[in-house]
């Protein structure tokens, strides 16, 4: 641990003005809370927001996991597991059971969480309705009002188009019937996950400033009519070429010398776990 | 093989940090940081402006570390800065009082205290010296400071603004004096509209490149008109902060260089005609960006369809750190969402979709 800073590297002033966000989150499920996000030794953009509700979160006994795109061992998983070693020395961990912090990027991990353990996702682009209105000043006033008919309307637009709702990744829900919510890029395949869960979700966006939650047994639905259902990524057919797992989240992986395709977890500690098994 | 993308990334990112020191190996010759701060002080004032924090030193430090990359080293100086506590607010700065070394007004031949040229590159030609290879620095050194020593010291008079004396005729359309506690933008987030003094931290600290082109695209034909500098001065501020025990009483803690712009634009008033003020203010040296900014604020007070004239599109995409972290995320993986966006792709296009 270095010392020339402090433990968990912010200031305990700044901890607390997030904790604060985070209680407000909370208590208003899907609303984005605004807070005056620090600069860290990470880029804006790879997971700010993410690191600074860890960072405020963490205490000595807590055990963290740190993911992205569902592994322990990618790039910047492993560089934010280091710099928060840097300044903590809290035990980390791939075991997705045994941890009671886990910052992930673009995944929620197969296996259920429970209640104790909190997941705290890093967020690039909070607004849900960013993408049918640039203006904050804008969007702030439609998720006050509740008018949420132009996002309705991409959708419907993108039926008639198509014939197919063509959002992916970062597919937007309705938390408690209240709030438009975007659950960062995560896939389609991770959405039902939201729903009524046990353990705590909070999500950072450190670069746009907002924190926003969804607490234990909150209802989640993903937008969808109700003659066409909210449809999940496919993977009918496809097995994990290393656990054999045919209900997961796959990649998809082009072999080097042959370039054949094949499939594979994305989630490498629940992979392990399955093989091992 | 397998994990062949996912796996190893511990020891990939080692060697990868490794690896920089490569591109640092090229020569014998050292950078002393002395060098840096002295001789490369336009690019410190750059680094410490977009970084918001002076700190001369530590910007030689900083561009020293990443191979002189302007991004890098205010990235470095922003995280330093989050581990400081926050002790103290300073007084507020009358830039009027301010110590000159260069003032000049490009609306007046003469003004009150005169138009001081100072140093600039303006008047230079751009033309290579091969000779500056082989100076001297010690020579320079000496030179300067005998120079300095034969000149006779002058008391310092603080100038009034050009734009004083056109206040008193009722010319003038500005911003009224408040000081009030300045909404800080390090603490808070940005909601919009934003109180002025919100906007002017956010444009003092933004990326040069970025206040720059905006401004020229607002003079170019994409926002109002042709402003003129009425002032830019550049020197030495005093900074104060409240000493506790005695609320009247203030402490002085040292001065700092900044660069401070007015301009002027002509605007309509019921019938008639006055001029509006756009202001800039800036760390160290760094005209362009303060006239840009004076450019610019104004825009953003006269409002309407173009980019420079939208506050929320000139305050949230300005900002180095942000700006460059996003672009660069992009350099993450994104097997996840893209196997979703292929998903997405791949449905519209199956035999049975009808």
């Amino acid at each position: 641990m270095n010392s020339n800073y402090n433990f968990a590297f912010l200031d305990e002033g700044s901890k607390k003005e997030i904790r604060r966000a985070v209680l407000k989150a909370v208590s208003i499920p899907g609303y984005q809370v605004p807070f005056g996000s620090r600069e860290l030794p990470i880029g804006r953009g790879w997971g700010t927001g993410g690191i600074q509700l860890t960072l405020s979160l963490i205490g000595r006994d807590d055990i963290l996991k740190v993911i992205d795109q569902g592994s322990d061992e990618s790039v910047n998983a492993v560089n934010i597991k280091k710099f928060v070693g840097l300044c903590t020395d809290v035990r980390t961990t791939t075991d997705t059971r045994e941890a009671t912090l886990i910052q992930t990027r673009h995944r929620i991990p197969e296996r259920a969480l429970t209640n104790g353990q909190i997941l705290i996702f890093q967020v690039p682009l909070p607004e849900p309705l960013r993408v049918v209105e640039a203006r904050e000043e804008v969007t702030k006033k439609m998720h006050a009002e509740k008018d949420y008919a132009s996002m309705w309307l991409q959708l419907y637009e993108s039926l008639v188009k198509y014939n197919k709702v063509t959002i992916g990744a970062e597919y937007p829900c309705m938390v408690e019937g209240r709030y438009m919510m975007n659950p960062s890029p995560i896939p389609k395949f991770d959405n039902p996950k939201l729903h009524k869960a046990e353990c705590l979700y909070l999500f950072g966006a450190g670069r746009e400033k907002k924190i926003y939650a969804i607490p234990p047994y909150t209802q989640v639905v993903s937008l969808a009519f109700d003659d066409v259902p909210f449809e999940k990524e496919n993977f009918v057919g496809k097995r994990c070429r290393l656990c054999g797992s045919a209900d997961t989240y796959l990649d998809e992986i082009f072999d080097r010398q042959t370039g054949g395709r094949a499939y594979q977890c994305s989630d490498t500690s629940h992979c392990q776990w399955t093989a091992d098994s | 093989m397998a994990y062949v993308a996912v796996s190893g990334g511990k020891e990939a990112i080692e060697e990868s940090i490794k690896l920089l020191d490569y591109y640092r190996s090229g020569t014998d010759k050292d950078l002393a940081i002395e060098a840096i701060e002295n001789k490369l002080s336009l690019l410190v004032d750059r680094v410490m402006g977009e970084a918001g924090l002076y700190a001369r030193t530590y910007a030689a430090l900083a561009l020293r570390q990443c191979e002189g990359s302007i991004e890098e080293a205010v990235f470095l100086l922003r995280a330093y800065r989050s581990t400081l506590t926050r002790n103290y607010y300073s007084d507020t700065v009358d830039a009027g009082e301010m110590r000159v070394v260069r003032r000049i007004s490009a609306a007046f031949k003469d003004i009150i205290g005169g138009q001081i040229l100072g140093a600039t590159y303006d008047y230079t030609h751009r033309l290579i010296d091969f000779e500056t290879g082989k100076e001297d620095p010690t020579a320079l050194r000496q030179a300067m400071h005998k120079a300095l020593a034969e000149q006779t010291p002058e008391e310092i008079v603080p100038c009034p603004r050009v734009s004083e004396e056109l206040a008193k005729e009722g010319l003038i359309d500005r911003h009224s004096p408040n000081d009030q506690s300045p909404y800080d933008v390090t603490a808070n987030i940005l909601e919009f509209p934003t109180t002025r003094s919100a906007r002017l931290q956010t444009m003092a600290r933004a990326d040069t490149g970025f206040v720059s082109g905006l401004a020229y695209s607002a003079l170019r034909g994409f926002g109002q008109e042709h402003p003129t500098v009425g002032e830019l001065r550049c020197g030495y501020v005093e900074l104060y902060v409240p000493f506790l025990p005695d609320e009247k009483e203030s402490l002085y803690i040292g001065e700092i260089l900044i660069t401070e712009v007015e301009c002027f634009n002509a605007v309509d008033s019921k019938d008639q005609l006055k001029l509006a003020v756009g202001y800039g203010a800036v760390l160290g040296r760094n005209e362009t960006k303060a006239i840009a900014m004076a450019v610019v604020d104004r825009e953003l007070d006269n409002g309407g369809p173009y980019p420079a004239q939208n506050e929320e599109f000139v305050l949230m995409h300005g900002d180095s750190l942000e700006m460059n972290g996003f672009i660069s995320h992009l350099k993450l993986p994104h097997y996840v969402t893209f196997q979703s966006k292929l998903d997405a792709v791949r449905k519209t296009r199956r035999a049975d979709n009808e």
